[in-house]
């Protein structure tokens, strides 16, 4: 295990803020901390850094104590809204962070990577917010790390930053970097992490991939048929369900009946035009173990 | 020290481009300029050249303006880091602590000495054009500048001090301010008092006093800095025992730099980002 948190608790000001937590991170695994503002995602990131130290539990980055030199030369951080200073421009940043990393060599090619080459030798105070973030993810990127924990890296971006900034992670991952990612956008995490782990209230409530958690949640899928419009109501009738406009139909069944529905609609042969599987996304989701955890 | 110097090289850049350099050494030119102009007159007067004339008004200035100058540089240093959460990530990379307070010591020590060497430059050369120098007073503008470089750094590591022990850049701006007032124009003027009080030379003024006056780094500035005759007059007005004070101050503005780092070293290490 790169990254292994066994029993973690944090007391601040009276209030656990971080209780019990227990989570690994293997090499190359992308796992996701979920969980709404207040959670304890990123007390949890600093814990794990060696930035807070713990009141009861051990945190152990390939077998090195947080906070050590053995675990800090292996570890990127990038900070919530970390702003750098904005009379430096990009390169000289990343030219002084990569020089205590000792790897000086990768700058031009982080920023060429990070997309933000042009703008290197601009002022900081001239950046856009995803601008800084990508020189954020730059710095994260120096000295290959053996473990990045990214905290709410794709606040505030736009749609396409944010999927330049995903590729560049699932990058990092493929050569083997543990990646711990937190955020409340839940839907933007589907397909772009290996397992999830939601966070209430400083308490771990879940931690599994992310079929796992649909098969064990059941929530109900939702089928989605288009036709002929002379010819809906009859499937209508037959399949049940109902129409949302003109042309479509939509079913919901649960889990277990999923390939026995389709299989039902298949039989009626061409009359069907098309067929959309829509599985619980990622806010359902979490908003049943949200619920789960209060009962 | 790699790391140290990688600081270094960023806060000077910052001092530059926020004009915190160029605004140093333009208080410093211009009051050492026109102080050395009002010295050129009076100095025939007193027998000595114009140089030693500038350079005793120049202490005097430099008491006030060094350690104003030092706090202006430092006051941010580490609650700007943690207000723009540059903190968090700096103390994550595999760089002590106290690296980065030296980094940033390296950084503002170099803008304070570009600024004195200006300043003290431009006196000696106005001396030169209006009036006289000598080697004497060139060594005595030299015992100034390392006096001065002196006081300036113990100001910066108490101003790093503040900045990591208040948090907060508002809170270090009106401590720093606070400190300057007390130790540069307060305590003077409180031993003032206590001398009026003790007229009598009773024990505050035989005992006390000459402690008290080297312990503060502004007052040990002017001590080890005074051109000897003036420091003669003073010690026979107030420091009797002479001989135990010879090295005091000088001990004291080698000590107060140092002591200011440690104590900065130690407000940062209680930080958890
Ligand atoms: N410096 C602090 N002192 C005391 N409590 C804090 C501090 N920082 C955060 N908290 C509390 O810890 C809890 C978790 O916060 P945090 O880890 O920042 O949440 P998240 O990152 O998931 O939004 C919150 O209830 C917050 O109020
Ligand atoms: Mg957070």
């Amino acid at each position: 295990m790169t990254l292994q948190v066994s029993g973690a608790s944090i007391v601040r000001g009276g209030v656990r803020t971080l209780n019990q937590v227990s989570l690994s991170v293997a090499r190359g695994e992308r796992v996701a901390l979920v969980g709404h503002n207040g959670a304890g995602k990123t007390t949890l990131m600093k814990a794990v850094l060696g930035l807070w130290p713990l009141d009861e539990g051990e945190v152990s980055i390939m077998g090195e104590p947080p906070g050590s030199k053995a675990a800090q030369e292996r570890t990127a951080y990038l900070p919530e809204n970390v702003s750098f200073h904005p009379a430096l421009t990009g390169r000289e940043v990343l030219q002084m962070l990569a020089s205590i990393r000792k790897d000086s060599a990768s700058v031009e090619r982080l920023l060429e990577r990070v997309g933000i080459a042009d703008a290197a030798s601009r002022r900081i105070g001239t950046y856009s917010k995803g601008m800084r973030q990508r020189l954020g993810l730059a710095q994260a990127l120096l000295a290959q790390p053996r473990l990045a924990v990214l905290d709410e890296p794709t606040s505030g971006l736009d749609p396409v930053s944010r999927n330049d900034f995903y590729k560049l992670v699932d990058e990092l991952a493929g050569n083997g970097t543990a990646i711990l990612i937190s955020s409340h956008a839940l839907t933007e995490l589907e397909a772009k992490t290996d397992r999830i782990a939601i966070l209430r209230n400083g308490h771990l409530v879940v931690n599994d991939t992310l079929t796992a958690l649909r098969q064990q949640a059941g929530l109900p899928i939702k089928v989605r048929i288009t036709a002929n419009s002379m010819l809906t109501d009859a499937i209508a009738e037959s399949l049940g369900g109902r129409r949302i406009n003109g042309q479509s139909l939509e079913l919901v069944c649960a889990p277990e009946t999923k390939v026995k529905t389709l299989s039902r609609i298949t039989e009626l042969g061409s009359i069907i035009e098309d067929v959309d599987v829509i599985p619980p996304c990622l806010d359902e989701l979490y908003q049943y173990y949200s619920a789960e955890d209060q009962q | 020290m790699r790391t140290a110097f990688a600081f270094a090289a960023n806060e000077f850049r910052i001092s530059r481009r926020n004009r915190l350099l160029w605004a140093s050494v333009l208080m410093m030119v211009l009051f050492s300029g026109a102080l050395t102009l009002l010295s050129s007159g009076s100095a025939g007067n007193l027998g000595v050249d114009t140089l030693t004339a500038a350079s005793a008004s120049l202490a005097t200035l430099s008491v006030y303006l060094v350690p104003l100058i030092a706090l202006i540089l430092s006051f941010d240093a580490i609650a700007g880091e943690l207000e723009r959460g540059t903190l968090a990530l700096i103390l994550t990379y595999p760089a002590p602590r106290f690296s980065l307070i030296f980094g940033k010591f390296l950084a503002h020590g170099a803008t304070l000495a570009i600024a004195l060497c200006l300043g003290y430059g431009v006196a000696a050369g106005v001396s030169l054009a209006v009036g006289s120098a000598s080697i004497e007073s060139a060594m005595y503008l030299l015992r100034l500048l390392g006096g001065a470089l002196l006081l300036g750094a113990s100001f910066l590591g108490l101003g790093y001090a503040l900045s990591a022990w208040t948090r907060s850049t508002g809170a270090a701006a009106g401590y720093a301010i606070g400190a300057w007032l007390f130790v540069v124009v307060l305590y003077d003027v409180a031993l003032l008092a206590g001398l009026v009080v003790d007229t009598s030379g009773g024990p505050f003024s035989k005992i006390y006093f000459p402690w008290l006056l080297i312990a503060n780094p502004a007052d040990a500035f002017r001590l080890v800095t005074l051109p000897s005759g003036q420091a003669a007059e003073l010690s026979s007005g107030f420091i009797s025992s002479a001989a135990a004070m010879s090295a005091g101050p000088l001990v004291s503005l080698l000590a107060w730099p140092v002591a200011m780092l440690v104590l900065a070293w130690m407000s940062i290490r209680r930080i958890s980002p």
